[in-house]
């Protein structure tokens, strides 16, 4: 009884090993296109270059980022990156684009998220993360969890706050993003 | 002969879910689209066949009192694929089938065709039952995303078939529809059965 029960489970575990082994690559290669790809679009929107295929991953205080450079004929002219924070249902990812001249965000696109639908989910919505468009990055977070000047959803105090602490993680690795070789 | 009944029952006398009441859940949550009911069904084919193969063939092998722990882990597995394979090659539709992919675990279909066919028949027929059931599932979940797609959005995998003016009846792309129609297609399918029979 516990023999044949030990037996099929191993058979099981041992072939869904390999099998997930096998795809690991492909599977990162479509989270790319499909789940972060249309948000650094959107962030590095004026870009003529091929962002998904020009990342490069890099190291910032001891952590793996993976940094998506928007160029314009061939000169890059902002970066994109992902930062996570604590949200009500789980990690909330967001990703944030930085114009490296004017030191501004060319934009803020929530990612992977498992706020309630319908309320914290709405901080997705444009209507919020349009106001982060053209911040400087000197940022002023005297106010509370949210830069100032900035509505946080009504009904999803935690899913706001947890886009604005992903924010401020952003933005104070930022120095440290630009001076690494791009 | 007897052998081709196994697969043709599935088809209509067995037809899932309408005559075989089970897997309602799944039914009611992805035939919002006729896309992501096509692509579910394909799942649930490759599962209830490939689990059907398995525990026909080390039928002998089980312990009855582990029986049903078996069958769970094998289903399991062959889910777990189905999600690895989707992620990895079909992601639009991973993305939208969702948490319901891992959900054809629980599919009673799925464990009620192990514990009632393939636990007691041989590979073949087992294989047969399988394919016939999930292609059956598949055409029902294909059928009911249709007709909640074309009257709930316009469109049919996606494609605009509406006249200009048509709005949309939205109310058939929400849980209150999914219902209704479905109560509809079974009332609809046991009216047709009762005059055939009579």
């Amino acid at each position: 009884m516990v023999v044949v029960l030990t037996l099929i489970c191993t058979v099981c575990g041992v072939a869904l090993s390999g099998l997930e082994n096998m795809t690991a690559e492909r599977i990162i290669q479509q989270t790319l296109l499909f789940v972060q790809g249309p948000n650094v679009e959107d962030v590095l929107d004026g870009s003529d270059n091929d962002l998904i295929a020009d990342r490069k991953p890099i190291t910032v205080d001891g952590e793996e980022l993976i940094l998506f450079v928007g160029k314009q004929e061939d000169k890059p002219w902002a970066v994109a990156y992902e930062t996570t924070s604590s949200g009500f249902g789980g990690d909330v990812t967001i990703m944030v684009g930085y114009d490296l001249e004017q030191d501004k965000l060319t934009g803020l696109k929530v990612g992977k998220n498992s706020e309630t639908a319908g309320i914290g989910s709405r901080v997705t919505e444009v209507q919020f993360t349009k106001q982060f468009k053209g911040l400087d990055i000197a940022l002023e977070f005297t106010d509370g969890p949210c830069p100032v000047g900035i509505d946080a959803v009504s009904g999803a105090t935690v899913s706001s706050t947890a886009v604005c602490e992903a924010l401020k993680e952003s933005v104070e690795i930022y120095p440290k993003v630009k001076e690494s070789d791009l | 002969m007897g052998l081709m009944h196994e697969f043709t029952k599935g088809l209509w006398k067995d037809l899932a879910p309408f005559r075989v009441v089970l897997g309602l859940c799944p039914v009611l949550a992805v035939t919002k689209e006729a896309e992501t009911g096509l692509g579910m069904g394909i799942g649930v084919i490759f599962v209830l066949t490939c689990s059907n193969i398995i525990v026909s063939s080390i039928r002998k092998l089980i312990p009855r009192q582990v029986r049903i722990a078996s069958f769970i882990v094998i289903i399991a597995s062959f889910v777990t694929m189905v999600e690895l394979f989707s992620q990895a090659y079909f992601y639009p539709i991973y993305q939208k089938l969702g948490i319901f992919i891992p959900l054809i675990v629980v599919n009673c279909i799925i464990l009620g065709r192990a514990e009632a066919f393939a636990s007691r028949n041989g590979v073949v027929a087992s294989a047969l039952d399988g394919l016939g059931i999930g292609l059956g599932f598949t055409m029902s979940l294909v059928v009911l995303a249709s007709i909640r797609e074309i009257l709930g959005a316009g469109t049919i995998f996606g494609i605009d078939i509406m006249w200009e003016s048509f709005r949309p009846f939205t109310f058939m792309a929400e849980a209150p529809g999914a219902f209704i129609s479905l109560g509809l297609l079974l009332g609809i399918m046991n009216a047709v059965s009762k005059t055939s029979q009579s």
